[in-house]
């Protein structure tokens, strides 16, 4: 496999700079605190803050979810690395306006310590922190040991009711309920078909022979449920809500569900809008109500190929908070 | 002659030979790694001594558990992902454990490495066999609590042996956490980096103790 050219500086600086990229993108509205993090820059006193964060290289994610109604801040760590407690910390005291702060980020060991050590600094600082971990991928452990799941696009949709609840909430408890809520109600599977690449060097994260599909392989190429030979979106698109539908939360007749569609890097607009066609009627079969679709590269790595699919289911509340307005660089809804 | 206790300016000075030792090592570690992961492991070992040795460098410690919380910090910060989390964690435990302690002997040992290895098994959730550095630290710790009363160079050398025989006893086994683990048995017949890297540490501490 030859190795994808890239527009960059220094390979080892790619983390720092896309930081201060991102941060002139928000033109003022966000700003960058310490030595890796991206905070909203006016967030008023008595807010409970939402703070999201881990490794680079994914962009959007996490630190393009920071703006108006989404996450008022987010800790940035090297490429695909946990960032260090003291980068959390930063970040926490620079979201904190007295109410708390929740951690929002993916499940991964190395995010869960790190995220840990910077709450118990944090802690130090009585600085109230709660944290709610990302587990969305059905195809990464069984439903009885959610704890080991990992965290992938269904990201966006939970740290879109999280952020919006915590524009609104007066506690962080009730912060922590909502999200916890949306974490508990959203439900994702990918489908790897290429690799991405280790920007340093160039290397893919992961082998897949060529023609082959990974059927619930994580973000980072871990291991899925099964391989297969590639085949077409009509096919693809059964299969994978198949996957869904056979985990614990109960899909019925008359749910409304926000339905997102993540490409993971190098896979176009038009593959996920042939898979959309092929989507929608399966979930009408089921008498499932599409309440909002959403299309885009939001959780990537890199150039990596591939998609997954996301179904939040919704209740009043969720409904309340998925109808607010949000801005970001990652996600924005009118 | 060696020493069966040392003052603040000894703790210092040990762990800046520990510093050093993990400096000088990173080509090793870094290919112990490579045989088990994705090799990265002996570069931040590296970058987190050498934030440590600038740490203790600096000076102005007040007590001897702040010079081990100092290191700990000092590599916590510096390196990020899981290994930042688990060796700041190793140091900043046990450096907890020796609060009011005015020397560092057998004693202060079995406590420090006791509080080790209960934080750094609570931050990664892994056990013994694991193929991690709790292979080499929990050994390490055990022995250090038989050994708590001898003179402190005596004590060093045996938790010394003890996380040598972790190192190599983690040879066998097969990788439940980090990188290592999409290896699984691939991995089998070589030591984990992290483990290796603890008994580097304590080597150090042995050699130090030793010396007159």
């Amino acid at each position: 496999m030859s190795k994808t050219p890239k527009i960059i500086n220094d390979p080892n600086h790619c983390a720092a700079e896309l930081l201060d990229g991102l941060v002139e993108a928000y033109d003022g509205e966000a700003k960058k605190v310490g030595s890796g993090s991206i905070v909203m820059t006016d967030l008023p006193q008595g807010k409970v803050a939402l703070l999201v964060g881990g490794g680079s290289g994914h962009e959007p994610i996490y630190h393009g979810l920071v703006g108006k109604n989404m996450a008022d801040g987010a800790a940035c760590g090297d490429i695909f690395a946990a960032p260090p407690p003291d980068i959390v910390l930063e970040a926490t005291q620079a979201v904190d306006r007295g109410k708390g702060v929740l951690y929002l980020y993916g499940n991964y060991a190395g995010d869960v310590m790190n995220f840990d050590m910077g709450a118990e600094l944090a802690e130090d600082e009585d600085i109230k922190v709660e944290t709610v971990l990302i587990w969305d991928d059905v195809a990464s452990a069984p439903p009885d040991r959610k704890e080991d799941r990992r965290g992938i696009a269904g990201l966006v949709l939970i740290v879109k009711i999280a952020g919006a609840a915590a524009a609104t909430v007066d506690s962080l408890d009730e912060l922590v309920r909502v999200t916890t809520k949306a974490r508990d109600n959203t439900r994702s599977v990918g489908v790897a078909v290429a690799a991405g690449s280790i920007p340093a060097t160039g290397a893919p994260t992961f082998e897949l022979e060529e023609g082959k599909m990974g059927v619930g392989m994580g973000i980072h190429g871990e291991k899925g449920v099964r391989v297969d030979t590639i085949c077409t979106a009509d096919e693809l698109a059964p299969q994978l809500l198949d996957i869904i539908f056979g985990d614990d939360l109960e899909f019925n007749e008359g749910d409304e569900v926000v339905l997102f569609i993540n490409s993971l890097g190098s896979t176009t607009q038009m593959e996920l809008l042939i898979l959309n066609r092929a989507l929608k009627p399966i979930l009408a079969a089921k008498g499932i109500v599409v309440y909002d679709t959403v299309i885009g590269d939001i959780v990537t790595c890199q150039e990596m190929a591939g998609l997954s699919v996301s179904l939040m289911k919704l209740d009043d509340e969720l409904k309340k908070y998925w109808d607010m307005p949000c801005q970001s660089v990652g996600y924005s809804k009118m | 002659m060696s020493k069966s206790q040392l003052n603040l300016d000894e703790v210092v000075a040990m762990l800046t030979g520990v510093t050093e030792k993990i400096i000088a090592s990173e080509p090793e570690l870094s290919e112990a790694d490579r045989n088990i992961g994705d090799g990265d492991h002996g570069l931040g070992m590296q970058r987190g001594m050498t934030a440590a040795k600038e740490k203790l460098e600096a000076g102005g410690f007040a007590s001897i558990d702040k010079v081990f919380m100092g290191v700990g910090m000092a590599m916590m910060s510096s390196m990020g992902g899981a290994s930042g989390a688990i060796f700041g964690t190793l140091f900043r435990n046990g450096g907890k454990a020796l609060a009011g302690k005015e020397v560092f002997d057998s004693d202060g040992l079995a406590k420090l490495l006791q509080a080790a290895c209960e934080g750094v098994q609570a931050r990664g959730k892994a056990e013994v066999g694991d193929k991690t550095v709790v292979d080499a630290l929990s050994p390490a710790a055990k022995k250090a609590q038989e050994a708590a009363g001898l003179p402190l160079a005596e004590a060093l050398q045996s938790v010394s042996d003890a996380a040598e025989t972790g190192v190599e006893a983690s040879k066998d086994m097969v990788a439940k956490f980090g990188r290592a683990k999409s290896l699984g048995e691939g991995a089998l017949g070589h030591p984990d980096a992290g483990a290796l890297s603890f008994s580097y540490i304590v080597q150090s501490m042995r050699d130090y103790a030793a010396q007159g």
